[in-house]
């Protein structure tokens, strides 16, 4: 009982076990730092106009001009809106089969592999170059824009609902197919209760995100608030651009709290 | 009646959890399974309904070799064999009545399931079972808003609506509290009684096993060690499944626990009189 205990105790390093090793590691990190920060070329004097320009950018947004362009800001505002409505609500329809196959735990092999795909390929293009795409496809307006974000709203609610699947209370579904349920039985009654709450609020955000997005989209020539914005760019029109920013910004603002409250309210 | 014959069952890692068990079970017996962690139980059970798929043998229910059977027979197979489980296994989020009427979920086509339209005397049944078990003021809260003791009432209802040949039970006393624990094996054991139910208990409380139950039989490293009536179990047969422990001292903690029931049953009929 008398063997004394060391008084200090040091965490032993968890990644790089090697003394030697993580110096040269941390000296490498910072020095790559300082010569990448070297190697971006500044042009001062084209950040002198950039200035200029920004000052009467903000000088538009302070004043704001919701009046002139009223008109064409309200059908983008609408179409937008359309856009992002209709999307949410084919992509998560879409998404939800396509999430169930996704699922490890439900899904065969082969269908697994189908449905993860379809999933990685709608995640791995950005919405901007598909927007691009289908405004090839299919021409300017609001039809490529709701085609590229359901394709984009697949992706995302297909991956997160898999997941949510994936993660469930194994003991629930066993009891329900332990009472003969077949597998549409089982999706129903110890699946979707579990997954719900989650669903309706993944599709929440995504309503959120698609409006979004749909700003970003219509710059490329997808139709809806995007476009307008871009063409008040173009014409030098920063007061109409300001209150068509500000509008954006309201609604999203709008879109977010509302969606955040949603979510908590189902539980 | 069921009977297992020469069932094993060897994981995929290479592990045996099951050799060679083999028992009848007659109609109306309860069975108590125990052993230590790890000894197969839960996989047995499992192995009978197939929700784990045994290596080799035979489980015949009823003449049936549920080994044998092809998916939709299986289903239909799986809707006779009520199941209790450990930690209730409800389905927190539907309500009571949903959990003790997806018991005819076998019973019923996808769409009227979907729907919640069941037949009506499914419905009449469900709302006995919940009256047999104590709940039916309860049948539209949601299960997640019961306790422990409640919920596994509503596991009991769930099993019995499925109007099973046999009962499979996964450590039914595991959360709960002792004097719950003994209300629950005595609620089990009376409804096995009343329908010449064949059961089996996994259970871990050799007590509460020795007490409820008409036979143990002991599982160590997924082979039966020991096979008979409850008196049988002595401190050998303990020892033989278990390994070494001092029992008397479990023994004693768990007369307690039967008298403090016992008091508190005597304490509260006498309030009752005083009142």
């Amino acid at each position: 009982m008398n063997s004394t205990y060391p008084t200090t105790w040091k965490r032993p390093p968890q990644l790089v076990q090697s003394r030697v090793w993580r110096i040269v590691l941390t000296v490498g990190a910072i020095a790559y730092l300082l010569v990448a920060i070297g190697s971006v070329e500044v042009n001062w004097a084209r950040v002198v106009v950039g200035m200029e320009r920004a000052q009467r950018f903000i000088a538009g947004f302070l004043q704001p001009d919701f009046t002139t362009r009223w008109r064409d800001i309200s059908n983008g505002l609408v179409e937008s809106l359309t856009m992002t409505l209709t999307s949410t609500v084919v992509g998560v329809l879409i998404s939800i089969p396509i999430g169930v196959g996704a699922a490890r735990n439900l899904a065969p092999s082969w269908l697994y592999v189908i449905c993860r795909s379809i999933i990685a390929v709608s995640r791995a293009v950005q919405e901007i170059i598909i927007a691009i795409f289908f405004v090839a496809l299919f021409g300017f307006g609001a039809f490529a824009g709701f085609l590229t974000l359901s394709f984009a709203t697949i992706g995302f609610i297909g991956k997160l609902l898999a997941e949510e699947i994936e993660d469930i209370d194994p003991a629930q579904a066993e009891a329900i197919r332990a009472t003969g349920a077949s597998w549409f039985q089982l999706i129903n009654y110890a699946v979707q209760p579990q997954v719900m709450p989650r669903l309706i609020g993944l599709s929440l955000y995504r309503l959120d995100i698609n409006f979004r997005e749909s700003a970003v989209i219509g710059i490329v020539g997808a139709g809806g608030i995007g476009g307008t914005l871009n063409t008040a760019l173009s014409r030098y029109e920063y007061d109409s651009a300001g209150a068509i920013l500000m509008i954006i910004i309201a609604i999203v603002m709008v879109a977010e709290y509302s969606s955040s409250h949603l979510r908590k309210l189902v539980k | 009646m069921l009977n297992l014959s020469a069932l094993t069952k060897i994981y995929k890692t290479g592990d045996k959890a099951l050799t060679d068990v083999s028992f009848d079970v007659p109609k109306g017996q309860v069975v108590g399974l125990i052993g230590p962690s790890g000894a197969g139980k839960s996989t047995l059970i499992r192995c009978i309904n197939r929700l784990v798929e045994p290596s080799s043998g035979q489980v015949l229910l009823n003449g049936t070799n549920l080994v044998a059977l092809r998916s939709g027979d299986l289903r239909r197979a799986r809707r006779k064999i009520g199941m209790i489980f450990q930690e209730y296994a409800l389905v927190e989020r539907l309500t009571v009545m949903e959990n003790v009427l997806s018991g005819r979920l076998g019973y019923v086509s996808f769409w009227r399931s979907f729907t919640r339209r069941y037949p009506g005397a499914d419905i009449a049944n469900a709302f006995r079972l919940l009256d047999r078990v104590g709940l039916s003021a309860h049948a539209d809260k949601r299960a997640d808003a019961l306790s422990g003791g409640q919920r596994q009432r509503v596991g009991i209802a769930r099993a019995l609506a499925q109007d099973p040949e046999l009962l499979l039970i996964d450590e039914p006393t595991a959360s709960l509290d002792p004097k719950t624990s003994r209300q629950i094996m005595r609620l089990i054991v009376e409804i096995c009684r009343e329908r010449g139910l064949p059961a089996i208990i996994n259970i871990h409380d050799v007590v509460l096993a020795q007490q409820f139950t008409d036979r143990i039989i002991g599982l160590q490293a997924g082979r039966v060690v020991f096979d008979g009536p409850p008196a049988a179990l002595t401190e050998d047969a303990l020892t033989r499944i278990y390994g070494a422990e001092d029992w008397t001292a479990m023994r004693q903690g768990a007369r307690d626990d039967a008298q403090a029931e016992e008091e508190d049953r005597a304490q509260a009929k006498k309030m009752l009189g005083a009142l």
